[in-house]
């Protein structure tokens, strides 16, 4: 195990910059994602840590060892790969004994190794099935355990769920999280689906343009996003912006917009708002429907999703389309102009122009 | 099968039919006349015998004894299985470390040396003969089998290091990228992983290598010549067309027999072919 740091790492691809001086700690034994749209540089960058890609600047040090020069099979890794990457003339037993054999470990060594592996994910009676034989979740945990018997100090996980149907890939999200609570291994994953990432991360990192937006726990990068990409990021369904006008009355900033009027609390004062903002508030955040006009905002009621467990209204204020997820049992028209209130102690305020989080 | 499917498939079957009818009825009465006495020959068609077919009496193997036997078409066969055999599987052999190479190794000079290579596969060969001549006579290769596998392992690796090649580019990079974090050297992933995965592409450029210099003539007759302790069975039945021209009993003999390897190997590797084929035309 060993913590793996990364310094001011940049890759480029001829004009194109890939990653952009990044520059991360990732922890001893703990599990961090990588998260953002796709072209976002996860992926290269969990590449350059695997040896896969070379750095353009920058230093990758894992453990104590600076390994910009050490080739993939040295740096005492394991990798996963999004489309299994199983070699599909041998068995499951050779695919996962191949990096062993490789590094000369003795024969009864492999064995137990293969089958402690397999047993840990379920695979024992496919050992002499071929990688065509298997379903895909069968599949990707044979690829786990090829990446497990290696016991390496760093697993690096390249969007291994992503090819699976949706409720095996839950099921599977639940299996890594059990196995890397038992191994207790530094692990560094790339998706780019939010939910993976707060389900599985300790830390998660989302990024974008081959940038770090952010650097945290799940769910401080929900509660206190650092800019309004996070904040759109993070969150299913993605959280509302819109445009409002920032004033100070009564030494209170208020915001205020074609069919709302939002009154912060004094404790926001100190910050100095420019004239125009982006209002950000969660689906979750808003309740209703209520009467009252303070805290609260009016919208053209234009879909409802019924989920069951939640009611989904998307609506209109003005131009803006925003989405509120309500009680299941309220009633709500299709077409009715209805009055939400916005639990103001999670409203987001950003600047439009950089688009950094004010409050 | 619908009956819409089957009336558009009509044609296609039809053609099929029609293209295999051309080939195998010379091939049927080859065969037929392989096995009649040669008065029998002269004296009606071979398709006079099918009302008698079931008779009997009239068909022998007494040719195929007589070409194998007393014409050295037995020897010569050895001969061709001498040259075909190892000429085929150094050229397989030696093309796909080349494709492997041009497929999955960067060198400076990479594209420069595939395009020369595929130029290569234009030239005709007969080009080659009167510079190639000399140089095979000053080193005592002209007439050995050594040289001759060495000429054909030069004119098929063209073609063969070009179809390898483009299966193995159809090979996912990820593959590699998992060998390199295993620990695989570029030597060990080629052979524990590119080769057995490329084993339909080998099999169909060891198809048809096999039948290109099985079927060989001119390649042997330049750098061979025409001992009979060399020639192979193209060149015996050529000699036979040139001494024994009216004897159609042995001719026809001679020929079934130098047929009928190039069969067996299509057969048995048939379902290697049409993969191979396909996997390196189209990839992914």
């Amino acid at each position: 195990m060993a913590e793996v740091t990364l310094t001011g790492i940049t890759k480029r691809f001829g004009e194109f910059t890939a990653v952009d001086d990044i520059s991360m700690v990732i922890e001893d034994g703990k599990f961090t994602v990588l998260v953002g749209p796709s072209g976002c540089g996860k992926t290269t960058t969990l590449r350059m840590v695997a040896g896969l890609e070379d750095v353009t600047a920058g230093e990758i040090r894992i453990g104590e060892r600076v390994v910009n020069k050490v080739p993939p099979k040295d740096r005492n890794i394991a990798m996963v790969f999004q489309n299994y990457a199983l070699y599909p003339h041998m068995d499951v037993f050779n695919n996962m004994a191949f990096g062993l054999k490789l590094r000369k470990t003795a024969k009864a060594e492999i064995e137990r190794r293969v089958h402690e592996a397999a047993q840990l994910l379920g695979i024992e009676e496919k050992l002499k099935s071929k990688p065509r034989e298997l379903s895909g979740g069968q599949r990707q945990r044979v690829a786990v355990g090829r990446a497990i018997v290696r016991d390496p100090q760093v697993f690096l996980f390249d969007e291994p769920l992503s090819n699976l149907d949706a409720k095996l890939r839950v099921q599977m999200r639940t299996e890594l999280e059990e196995l890397h609570n038992k191994l207790r291994t530094t692990t560094i994953y790339v998706t780019h689906d939010q939910v993976e990432a707060m389900t599985l991360g300790d830390r998660i990192a989302v990024m974008k343009d081959g940038v770090i937006q952010q650097y945290a726990p799940p769910q401080e990068t929900y509660d206190h996003p650092a800019n309004q990409f996070v904040a759109g990021f993070i969150g299913s369904p993605a959280m509302n912006f819109f445009p409002a006008e920032a004033t100070v009355q009564d030494g209170r900033p208020v915001l205020t917009g074609p069919t709302f009027k939002l009154v912060l609390s004094p404790e926001h004062a100190s910050v100095s708002l420019p004239s125009q903002v982006v209002v950000g508030v969660r689906p979750e955040n808003l309740d209703g429907p209520v009467t009252e006009k303070e805290n609260s905002i009016e919208l053209t009621v234009s879909v409802l999703e019924q989920l069951g467990h939640t009611l989904l209204v998307y609506g209109y204020v003005g131009e803006t389309q925003i989405v509120a997820s309500l009680d299941p049992h309220k009633q709500v028209a299709l077409d009715s102009v209805i009055r939400l209130s916005i639990n103001m102690n999670t409203l987001h305020v950003f600047d439009p122009s950089s688009q950094q989080t004010l409050i | 099968m619908n009956p819409r499917k089957l009336l558009s498939r009509t044609p296609l079957h039809l053609t099929i039919w029609v293209f295999a009818a051309i080939w195998l009825i010379p091939t049927l009465g080859l065969l037929i006349t392989s096995i009649r006495s040669p008065s029998s020959i002269a004296g009606s068609g071979w398709w006079t015998v099918f009302p008698k077919l079931f008779s009997g009496g009239e068909f022998s193997l007494e040719n195929y004894a007589g070409v194998i036997m007393k014409q050295g078409l037995g020897q010569s066969f050895l001969n061709s299985l001498k040259i075909s055999i190892p000429a085929t599987a150094i050229s397989t052999f030696v093309a796909s470390f080349a494709a492997f190479g041009f497929a999955w190794m960067r060198f400076s000079g990479q594209r420069t040396l595939f395009m020369v290579l595929v130029g290569a596969m234009i030239i005709p060969l007969q080009m080659t003969f009167i510079p190639i001549l000399p140089i095979y006579n000053k080193l005592g290769l002209a007439g050995t089998f050594p040289g001759i596998w060495l000429a054909h392992t030069a004119y098929g690796l063209p073609i063969a290091t070009y179809l390898i090649q483009s299966f193995m580019a159809g090979i996912p990079k990820v593959l590699f990228d998992s060998a390199s974090i295993d620990g695989a050297s570029p030597l060990r992933t080629f052979w524990s992983i590119v080769m057995p995965i490329s084993v339909p592409a080998l099999a169909s450029v060891f198809i048809f290598q096999f039948l290109w210099i099985w079927n060989d003539l001119l390649v042997a007759l330049m750098y061979l010549g025409g001992q009979p302790d060399v020639a192979p069975v193209t060149m015996s039945i050529a000699n036979l067309v040139t001494n024994k021209g009216q004897d159609w009993e042995l001719l026809t003999a001679a020929a079934f027999v130098s047929m009928a390897l190039p069969l067996v190997v299509f057969f048995s590797l048939q379902r290697y072919f049409v993969r191979g084929i396909l996997a390196g035309s189209v990839k992914g």
